[in-house]
């Protein structure tokens, strides 16, 4: 396949690509009207046909769900039902003004709160907002309100430590560092779980009276629940501090067990993770907030509540919220589907989430133990956290080269070097949505791959060769900086 | 169920291999209090595909949508035409349902797009460089100002009471939590004239046409930015740049706005796109992703990548330019998508049918009582003042089926006998007449009536 063009070059004067709207009102002099017009405007013209020939054959060297199996670890990348893209694009939800008079949106406040609620009950917390418009975003807000619930105390400039274990994403001290908190490092124990002992130290006298509060991903990055889940929560809450729960890995959790009876503060969720909303290629995520009731007056604006009797309303009485984190309603759309995946599994069948994201992972640690061995020896969650050290001691080869090599058996690789205190860290996050035959092809290919590291390493090294280009030079990326077309 | 493939006969299997006799069994880390029961959660029941589409379609129904009702509302969120390309290329499955470009090699197509998209943002700001997205203008905004304290080393900033209200809110609350402050600087008559407050201030912020519809002077903006040491950052309608000299011809340091009049529904506000561009001068500061050109490691073929990685939070952690990590790549490739269909010419020429539109309601509401708030020259978007309560109004015109557009006393408590009025390129001759129309009659009406005591 040839380099693609780019859309500039495919550029002639003249042309257009749709049929653009007629105007019957007069015509007006733009310079009086106006002021300060613009010299010029250098944006494509080609024809309709030409601009869809250009996206379809781009859409022809990216690699979807729907293209093929893609593990990546720590991502939940698992198939978007085309129902929910269906009742997303119903006009009484796509045509709505989020500034219209809020009584004439009675189906769109219906939904949300019905959204909320279910959240509500799948996470095991007292409320829920969807205004955070990301996963990150998210994080970034439930610190929001324990920085609120410690000023509520009069304790907002004495708590001022982020407590994270260095297993986190790196999303996590990030949020922290947004909203002015310092980050203490937490580390994991040879068993792969919280280590008591440094927690107890961080939580101990005047430090303990530094502490914010405690991020935890629970699952942990490593793929495993934290038996001591209970306890941690008792030892940061005697210490005055909250604790937040990184949802990140909530798949391994639906319908399961439920992080506000682990005795979590709050918690994110990533509802284009769980609840199946499209990655988009990167965004729009959805970062809806779980909370406990001491909590929820800080809850930021708009609050959407129901009676007693049913009926859903906008709750403006919030004197001490944090404020606005998004400029209308969150992610509606988003939202929207979030719905319809819910309202799909129901009650009766959405344990099968978990259940079912668990066995995967579980099964592809067992296939790969031989070749690839676990971090740890114990039973994963929804993901496994597999390592290549050995291949990188007696071959050179890298756990990336293992993943490039991947996509010329036709997968996308599983998320690599993550965590960071994994060495040659391969994370392979199968998600419920993928059979048998399928995670048996991913793991015969492993398997062959690890053999061709033994025998001809440069195989690794050199892929991927079956794609458009061969492996990219970063540096040069940022050394000789092009992030805009040059042929302007 | 159709989204689990699992067969008796797998679940055996697979289990068998694992070495362990249940499901259950793989949960064995969790305490045993904590397992919920079978069933136990209360939620609905399930609703197969027909019947769950019937159940959002009869929810969607109860809303009013612009489909219903001819739109006059704008403030932030428009109306605009969306060629059907747009739908057809973002539900392409490759793009709807990949990840994050990480494994550029797989990822080609996708990165050629958002580096296109780009490139026509920084073209249509008249600025050097544009990441690959943020949330919404609110949050890109927040983000600016951020960056900016970054640059300048001072920890406030000053925003003009004329930008979106909403958009100053999400700036108060991450300016609170990061412990900086916010100063406003109240406009004139619709416009900012008086910078005086910038002083000690990383940047000042305005937005341009302004919250209003106001083209505000961004070369007075700019002097006096430069004057206190200040950057200046501007919020802009990317529309409203097909025509107007834009923000960085005027040396605007950072522009940020909403992309949602680029392709994308309105969809109660989400999800929207969030525009960042800058100075080249401050690339390295820039917040979230980019996508760069280079060539192979071991060829000479040209290829695309995330780059300036080493500023993002997987990287970097706490020491990152900011916290965001998801963006809003499929909304910004309808956005490429829409830029591209519409070209050069067809974005000119629905800003120009919007103007024309807009100067056309001006003349016509003025006629059916109303009066145009401020004097100053605006895009597509007007404050028209009432001879009576705007909500009032709003509400009376919702019922001829007009989205009249927003009153604005809940923001600014001196206007609220004022209307916010957009017109965009989708509205008509004949609609605008037939809004002038039901204005008139509407005010008659209002006048004849004690209304505005009756509301109180």
């Amino acid at each position: 396949m040839p380099q693609p063009e780019s859309i500039f070059a495919k550029s002639r004067p003249g042309r257009v690509g749709t049929n653009v709207p007629t105007c019957d009102t007069p015509q007006v002099d733009l310079v009086s009207t106006l002021g300060d017009l613009r010299e010029n405007l250098r944006l494509p013209e080609v024809s309709e046909l030409d601009l869809l020939r250009h996206f379809t054959n781009l859409s022809h060297i990216t690699y979807g769900i729907e293209t093929g199996f893609y593990p990546l670890g720590s991502c939940t990348m698992k198939y978007n039902p085309k129902i929910n893209e269906k009742t997303a694009a119903l006009p009484g939800f796509a045509g709505l003004h989020p500034m219209q008079p809020a009584s004439t949106a009675p189906g769109a406040f219906e939904l949300l709160r019905s959204v909320q609620e279910m959240l509500c009950e799948i996470t095991g917390f007292s409320e829920v907002t969807l205004q955070p418009l990301a996963g990150a975003h998210g994080e970034m807000t439930c610190l929001m309100l324990i920085k609120a619930f410690h000023a509520s105390h009069g304790e907002a400039d004495q708590r001022t430590v982020v407590l994270v274990p260095d297993s986190a994403h790196g999303t996590n001290p990030a949020s922290a560092a947004r909203c002015g908190y310092s980050v203490k490092s937490i580390p994991t124990d040879e068993g792969g779980n919280t280590d008591l002992t440094a927690l107890a130290g961080a939580l101990d006298g005047e430090a303990g009276k530094s502490v914010a509060g405690l991020m935890l991903t629970n699952p942990s990055t490593l793929g495993l629940f934290e038996p001591n889940i209970e306890r941690i929560c008792e030892m940061v809450h005697a210490a005055g501090g909250q604790v937040f729960c990184d949802g990140a890995n909530m798949n391994a959790m639906v319908g399961t067990t439920r992080p506000g009876d682990h005795g979590f503060d709050c918690m994110h969720l990533n509802l284009h993770k769980t609840f199946s909303t499209p990655h988009g290629g990167g965004g729009p995520g959805c970062g809806a907030i779980g909370l406990k009731a001491h909590l929820e007056p800080f809850l930021p604006t708009p609050v959407i509540r129901r009676s007693q009797n049913g009926s859903v309303w906008l709750d403006s009485d919030r004197p001490n919220s944090i404020g606005r984190v998004s400029a209308f309603y969150g992610q509606f759309l988003m939202e929207v589907r979030a719905y319809t995946y819910l309202r799909a599994y129901g009650k009766e069948k959405i344990a099968d989430i978990s259940r079912h994201a668990v066995l995967n992972a579980n099964y592809v640690m067992a296939r790969l133990k031989d070749v690839l061995p676990a971090a740890h020896n114990r039973p994963c969650m929804h993901e496994c956290v597999l390592t290549a050290e050995r291949y990188k001691r007696e071959f050179g080869v890298k756990a990336l080269d293992i993943s490039k090599r991947l996509i010329d058996y036709g997968f996308h690789p599983p998320t690599n070097y993550f965590p960071l205190i994994v060495p040659e860290a391969i994370m392979i996050e199968p998600t419920e949505t993928e059979a048998k035959e399928t995670l048996d092809a991913f793991c015969d290919a492993i398997i062959l791959i690890c053999e061709e590291a033994t025998f001809q390493p440069e195989l690794l090294h050199d892929a991927p060769s079956t794609q458009i280009v061969g492996r990219l030079d970063e540096t040069k990326a940022v050394k000789e900086l092009n992030v805009t077309d040059l042929h302007l | 169920m159709p989204y689990i493939p699992h067969t008796d006969a797998d679940r055996a299997e697979m289990l068998a291999l694992i070495g362990v006799d249940s499901i259950d069994d793989l949960f064995r880390e969790i305490p045993p209090n904590l397992l919920l029961k079978p069933g136990e959660l209360n939620i609905p029941s399930a609703l197969d595909e027909s019947r769950l589409f019937a159940h959002l379609r009869e929810l969607s129904l109860k809303n009013i949508s612009v489909n219903d009702v001819t739109c006059f509302l704008g403030a932030g969120i428009y109306d605009r035409f969306i060629p059907a390309t747009v739908g057809a290329v973002i539900s392409r499955g490759e793009y709807l349902t990949s990840y994050t470009p990480y494994q550029p090699e797989a990822s080609q197509g996708y990165l050629q797009t958002i580096y296109e998209f780009q490139t026509m943002i920084a073209e249509l700001y008249g600025m050097e460089v544009a990441n690959a997205s943020m949330y919404d203008a609110s949050t890109a905004m927040a983000e600016a100002a951020i960056m900016a304290i970054g640059i300048v080393k001072r920890d406030r900033v000053a925003v003009s009471s004329a930008v979106h209200p909403h958009y100053r809110e999400v700036l108060q609350t991450y300016a609170w939590a990061l412990g900086l402050e916010v100063v406003t600087i109240d406009a004139h008559d619709g416009k900012t004239l008086d910078f005086s407050l910038v002083q000690d201030c990383a940047c000042v912020i305005v937005q341009s046409p302004n919250f209003f519809g106001t083209i505000e002077s961004l070369s007075l903006a700019r002097q006096a930015a430069t004057d206190h040491g200040a950057l200046l950052v501007v919020v802009s309608d990317p529309i409203s740049n097909a025509l107007l000299k834009p923000p960085g011809a005027y040396g605007a340091d950072i522009v940020v706005g909403e992309g949602q009049p680029m392709g994308i529904a309105m969809g109660f506000g989400g999800p929207l796109l969030g525009l960042f561009a800058c100075k080249k001068e401050y690339v390295r500061q820039i917040p979230g992703r980019i996508v760069g050109k280079t060539t192979e490691l071991h060829g000479d073929r040209e290829g695309y990548v995330m780059t300036l990685r080493t500023r993002e939070q997987d990287i970097r952690r706490e020491k990152a330019t900011s916290n965001i990590c998801t963006n809003q790549a499929l909304m910004a490739l309808a956005a490429t998508v829409y830029m591209t269909a519409l070209g050069k010419n067809g974005l000119q020429q629905i800003a120009t049918s919007s103007v024309r539109n807009a100067q056309y309601a001006i003349q016509a509401l003025q006629s059916s009582g109303g009066k145009l708030r401020f004097r100053d020259n605006v895009f597509c978007e007007f404050v028209l003042d009432l001879p009576a309560d705007a909500g009032t109004v709003r509400d009376e015109l919702l019922k001829m089926g007009i989205l009249a557009g927003l009153p604005l006393g809940d923001y600014y408590p001196g206007l609220s006998q004022c209307l916010l009025v957009a017109v965009t390129e989708m509205r008509t001759r004949d609609e605008i007449d037939r809004y002038a129309a039901a204005l008139k009659k509407v005010l008659a009406n209002l006048n004849s009536k004690p209304y505005a005591e009756a509301r109180n």
